[in-house]
């Protein structure tokens, strides 16, 4: 099998020595056809460079780890092949929107501070079942879509929005929130949904679906954000036409 | 994963987010807390607590082909053992027959469930020749072996990542793969660019869990007071040298309601305050053995890594014999050896993952020390553990659990408890 020699364009930058501007290092390696990013990843920081950072777990693309953007286009390293690429650079750096703990290892926690403050868990008023609560096939179908978010944050990345608004609920969280709010087991009041009533929330995104390109499991967020729109307009009409639930 | 952690935010739970374990601390006989540091700042971190639970799952990654993750190092079986609590049959390692050749990533049981069939190279649904009324549907380490006969005798396919057979899909169709096994659909085609609606999937048997743990009762409590320990890095046992599929999840959920029942228990009628001598001079053996990792014109991590690795998946895989778990222990004693003078480029804590990779090195090379030798001690074949010298199971002689308690020059000593039976007597295990 032929091996390619194969340069990488990997993004440094250590923000302990902040002297040192970020910059690129050239790494070049023998690629052959089923050769991951993530594979050559580990490769270059066991046998060239014990310095690089970057995060990686399962290699099989669901724990959400290695988000990272890979000759310009947000994916997951360990499910993206080298040799896809026609040429043979190929440039890493890390995702956008987040500030760099080291190399292509981002700070998540305003993604994680995000995805908290909808909620993202099951809210019920009523009393438990003796067992489970039961649900048919056509109401799991409802939520299909949002299941397979793997919190990887390649949505958050990529979203234009939070380039330029840091306060922007992102992607993740919405799509997590729609998740529930359609999970009819799920009993969170429609005045819940105020708080994500404005343009920090729903009304924040530009709808230029950068999101569901940037998805690896094909979530499409922005479903879910004129779901919540929708969900809050008709809210809001009931309760003009005083029709709204006593959710008291 | 998610409701777990969904879960944790409902109820305050306060999470320290890539903490790097170096050790558990004991004081007075009593487990009170762990040391280690964080990642992302390089922060040393010690944890004093009342209790510890260890939930820290497999080993897998100490074989060359295993469908776990890379966390998977079998740290809290290692940090266990370091404190003097002892390891359950360990030796009683699960291979599941069908992981995708190349990067051993699951290829779910639920695929032979819905109705895939196993394939050697002439097509031959092969199961028939060793189980011909479960067929496909065979426990996991009957599978695996028949595979891995397959194989050893020339019937596999060979490639450039390795030997394999078919798990073929095919006559399910299109609609009921794309409906009940979307996933591995998605996984197929994005690592081998193959379409299982249209072409079979390439497997090998690959590790896949371990029976055996750190020994618990059925609370999750250990020897070591304060001190539990819960999920796959236990074994209390359950599984016996054999899991079924499915249990694992159950055991998690099981044991780790039992062991919150027991440590709440114990919290409510124990005061403990931590021994501020003890813990420095922990401080101190931990600071030392990083410093020592730095030193430099050592061998790199990486090549003893590999060695270890190929050595487990040669020669203490699904068949054993004495002559290859006798090659196996050597190696793995020459190992340690060799860690004794590894070097790292830089020994500061931030955002070191080469640092981390070293230090979980060493917990691998212990654990391959205790799986092999209990392996070898070992003259019978037991569910997941086969001897190809003693291929029969051997109750008067050996049905009873493995021990491996850190004796006084570092070195695991083995030792045997008896199984606990109750309603069920042992059978010939026959399909």
């Amino acid at each position: 099998m032929s091996a390619d020699l194969y340069t990488f364009k990997i993004l440094r930058y250590n923000p302990n020595e902040p002297e040192k501007e970020p910059y690129f290092q050239f790494y070049n390696v023998r690629v052959i056809p089923g050769l991951t990013i993530l594979t050559v990843l580990l490769r270059i920081r066991d046998e060239l460079d014990g310095t690089l950072a970057f995060r990686s777990s399962c290699r099989s693309a669901v724990c959400g780890s290695c988000a990272m953007v890979i000759n310009g286009k947000i994916d997951l390293a360990c499910r993206t092949q080298a040799s896809f690429f026609t040429s043979q650079t190929i440039v890493l750096e890390p995702l956008p929107n987040l500030n760099i703990i080291k190399d292509l290892v981002v700070d998540l926690t305003p993604f994680w501070n995000m995805y908290e403050k909808v909620k993202p868990y099951l809210i019920r008023k009523s009393a438990d079942p003796e067992k489970e609560i039961s649900q048919t096939e056509e109401q799991r179908k409802e939520i299909d879509q949002y299941v397979p978010c793997i919190l990887c944050a390649s949505c958050y990345g990529a979203c234009p929005v939070l380039a330029r608004n840091p306060d922007y609920l992102g992607p993740a969280a919405l799509a997590k929130l729609e998740r529930f709010v359609l999970d009819s087991r799920d009993e969170r009041s429609e005045e819940s949904l105020n708080a994500i009533n404005d343009d920090k929330g729903v009304w924040g995104c530009d709808t230029l679906l950068r999101c569901i390109d940037a998805c690896p499991k094909d979530v499409r967020p922005t479903d879910s954000i004129v779901g919540l729109r929708k969900a809050l307009l008709r809210h809001k009409a009931k309760k003009i036409f005083g029709m709204a639930k006593n959710e008291d | 994963m998610d409701t777990l952690y969904d879960h944790c935010l409902v109820r305050g739970v306060k999470l320290f987010n890539e903490v790097f374990v170096v050790s558990l601390l004991s004081s007075g006989g009593r487990c009170c807390g762990v040391s280690g540091y964080t990642l992302a700042t390089g922060e040393p971190v010690v944890l004093h607590s009342k209790a510890v639970l260890l939930a820290t799952g497999g080993c897998g990654r100490i074989f060359k082909t295993t469908s776990m993750a890379f966390a998977a190092t079998g740290d809290g079986f290692a940090l266990a053992f370091d404190a003097g609590v002892p390891l359950e049959d360990m030796e009683f390692v699960q291979f599941h027959p069908t992981t995708l050749v190349g990067t051993n990533i699951l290829m779910t049981e639920g695929a032979r469930g819905e109705g895939g069939y196993l394939r050697n190279k002439d097509g031959e649904r092969f199961m028939e020749r060793y189980v011909p009324k479960a067929m496909e549907l065979a426990p996991r380490d009957i599978v695996s072996r028949s595979i891995q006969t397959e194989i050893e005798a020339g019937r596999g396919f060979e490639s450039e990542l390795g030997k394999y057979v078919h798990l073929d899909l095919r006559h399910l169709g299109k609609e009921k793969i794309m409906e009940r096994l979307p996933g591995i659909r998605s996984i197929c085609i994005d690592f081998l660019g193959i379409d299982p609606i249209a072409e079979p999937i390439p497997i090998i048997p690959a590790q896949h869990y371990s029976m055996g743990g750190i020994d618990t009762n059925e609370r999750a409590e250990t020897d070591l007071k304060g001190f539990y320990a819960a999920g796959e890095c236990a074994c209390v046992s359950v599984h016996g040298a054999n899991r079924l599929g499915g249990n694992s999840l159950l055991e998690t959920i099981v044991f780790g309601k039992l062991g919150a029942v027991a440590i709440d228990e114990y919290m409510q009628s124990n005061n403990i305050k931590p021994d501020e001598r003890t813990l420095a001079r922990k401080k101190d053996e931990i600071e030392k053995k990083i410093d020592r990792l730095g030193n430099p014109g050592g061998e790199r991590p990486f090549r003893i890594l590999d060695d270890l690795r190929k050595t487990m998946s040669e020669y203490v895989g699904i068949f054993r014999t004495k002559g290859e778990l006798q090659t196996a222990l050597n190696k793995v004693l020459e190992i340690k050896e060799r860690y004794k003078n590894i070097s790292i480029s830089s020994t500061r804590l931030f955002m070191n993952y080469e640092l981390a990779g070293a230090l979980e090195l060493e917990y691998m090379i212990d654990v391959c020390h205790i799986i092999t030798l209990g392996a070898f001690l070992r003259e019978e074949s037991r569910g997941a553990h086969s001897r190809r010298d003693f291929a029969e199971r051997n109750d008067t002689g050996w049905l009873k659990h493995t021990l491996a308690t850190l004796g006084p020059d570092g070195e695991p000593v083995i030792s045997y408890k008896d199984v606990v039976i109750t309603n069920y007597q042992p059978m010939e295990r026959k399909y």
